[in-house]
């Protein structure tokens, strides 16, 4: 398969009065179609901005994002973008929320509002308003109005890092289903390890201050993908070594 | 537990127990021989001053009157504030153009204009509704403008990334973001175009509620200037009933 995202010798810099933040410096990744990379690494590290200059939402930078062989220059509906907050507008029911994402010409297009609500599994839902939603249906919620827009490329800034670590176990297989059936190439910025590993075909190790690139692991996990066992913890443990001293490494056991 | 209070007879009898302690104590004070007839008239007065206002036609007619002038004054203020507080939120340069004049007019209260809205439009219909529009615009046009600030800046993110386009952004984001806080605008707004109305009424006109306070008065009837109080209270509270009713209804997502 082809190169779908290709980033080049990025720089970005945020300025204002008293300081100068070097957010995210000589950048140069390579995504391949139908991908599913990770990328992780602490607070501060420019995960968001990087996300955010893919996606064109932060449009001044130096360097090149080149997405399906042309420039970004701007937000568009096929690059899908995941906000950490579900974003669903509190007025509107589900249905009517994937509605308004939806470009003039499928706007009547029923069916494929209630497809993708049934790709998240919340076919019975579109009526609801987005209150009478726990935090990980409305997640969901906006997974199905990315999808009903077919994007070439889905965005994940932090998607499961408001939720409770049983929802996000689900939502995770729920999106690595989504990724297999659908064959979208996604990028899903994450602080949590186990996520990283588990979700990423690739995981990219990011350090702060400036934002950097610090190495890209490749990730075998078989298939199925399994969040236990031998494969899992020595893939894990290389991502660990990444951000601890040897000494520090959390003890885990392997049987 | 709110549920419980709101629908107990407990609740009823709470909240009709303060007036009907009132009518008491004016009935007792009557009786006391504390009030004299022509500064303050017993309760009963007042209700004979009501059947024969509403036998003769005048009480009728003088709250048609002025409801006619409120209706025609706010709803005029709605669709004027409403469309320059939208225009003002998306056109910057619009705002700025505006911004001067607007602000100082503001603090100019709306019963200042009198004078000169009998001499521009006389004492007839148009004075009236010129004063309570502009009691009634204000309000409106800076709850409108101050809604529309106060949307979440996410959601026109969001706006971008799916293409909204602009008609779409403005009928699915802007008005029913604001809509909450408009809708307290239009409640101020009702309220005061009420004000208004007694206002301009007493001042210059022959008829309305306002009239029968400044008529009352010329004619020593306090039995008359009460009654018009009272009828002005209860109809401005049943307005903001209405209002907070239909806020109810158009505000069904929260
Ligand atoms: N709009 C902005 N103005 C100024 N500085 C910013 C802005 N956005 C981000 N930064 C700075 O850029 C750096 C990277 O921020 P970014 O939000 O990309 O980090 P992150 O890796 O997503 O962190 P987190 O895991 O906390 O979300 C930070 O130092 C931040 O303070
Ligand atoms: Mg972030």
């Amino acid at each position: 398969m082809g190169i779908i995202l290709e980033i080049k010798g990025l720089k970005k810099t945020f300025e204002d009065k008293s300081n100068v933040v070097n957010a995210l410096e000589d950048i140069n990744l390579s995504i391949e179609e139908g991908s599913l990379v990770s990328v992780i690494g602490g607070s501060g590290c420019g995960k968001s901005t990087l996300l955010r200059i893919i996606g064109g939402l932060e449009t001044e930078y130096e360097g090149e994002i080149i997405v399906d062989g042309k420039a970004v220059t701007g937000p568009s509906r096929e690059k899908g973008f995941i906000f950490q907050d579900h974003r669903l507008l509190p007025w509107l029911t589900v249905k009517e929320n994937i509605r308004l994402s939806l470009p003039e010409e499928q706007k009547n297009n029923d069916s494929l509002i209630r497809e993708n609500l049934e790709i998240v599994e919340l076919g019975e839902f579109e009526n609801a308003y987005p209150s009478q939603l726990s935090g990980g249906m409305a997640q969901r919620v906006a997974i199905a109005r990315a999808l009903a827009n077919k994007p070439r490329i889905l965005l994940l800034d932090e998607p499961f890092g408001a939720l409770d670590a049983i929802t996000k176990i689900h939502l995770q297989d729920q999106l690595l289903r989504i990724w297999k059936e659908e064959k979208i190439t996604m990028i899903i910025v994450t602080h949590d390890i186990d996520e990283a590993v588990y979700l990423g075909s690739r995981v990219v190790v990011m350090t702060p201050r400036p934002g950097r690139i610090k190495r890209i692991e490749k990730i075998e996990l078989g298939t199925p993908r399994r969040r236990t066992g031998s494969l899992f913890t020595q893939e894990r443990d290389k991502i660990y070594k990444e951000f601890f001293k040897e000494t520090e490494l959390p003890f885990t056991y392997n049987i | 537990m709110k549920n419980n209070i709101k629908q107990g007879l407990g609740h009823y009898v709470l909240y009709f127990l303060l007036p009907i302690i009132i009518l008491i104590a004016w009935e007792w004070a009557d009786i006391a021989g504390l009030l004299k007839s022509y500064t303050m008239p017993a309760p009963i007065a007042i209700v004979n001053t009501f059947i024969e206002y509403l036998q003769n036609g005048k009480l009728l007619t003088n709250i048609g009157v002025s409801l006619v002038r409120v209706v025609e004054g706010f709803l005029l203020a709605l669709a004027v504030g409403f469309a320059i507080g939208i225009g003002v939120s998306i056109f910057p340069k619009f705002d700025t153009f505006t911004d001067l004049v607007i602000q100082t007019l503001r603090p100019i209260p709306p019963i200042a204009w009198i004078p000169l809205a009998i001499l521009w439009f006389g004492i007839g219909q148009g004075s009236k509704v010129f004063i309570i529009f502009l009691g009634a615009f204000f309000p409106i046009f800076i709850n409108t403008t101050e809604g529309v600030k106060n949307i979440d800046g996410r959601f026109f993110e969001l706006a971008e990334v799916y293409e909204i386009p602009k008609q779409k952004l403005i009928t699915k984001i802007v008005i029913p973001g604001a809509l909450p806080q408009i809708m307290t605008g239009i409640r101020l707004g009702l309220g005061n175009a009420w004000v208004c109305v007694v206002a301009a009424e007493m001042i210059g006109a022959t008829s309305g509620v306002g009239f029968m306070l400044s008529d009352g008065r010329s004619l020593s009837r306090p039995d008359i200037v009460i009654l018009g109080m009272l009828i002005v209270g209860i109809f401005g509270k049943i307005m903001d009933d209405l209002l907070k009713a239909l806020n109810k209804r158009l505000i069904k997502w929260q």
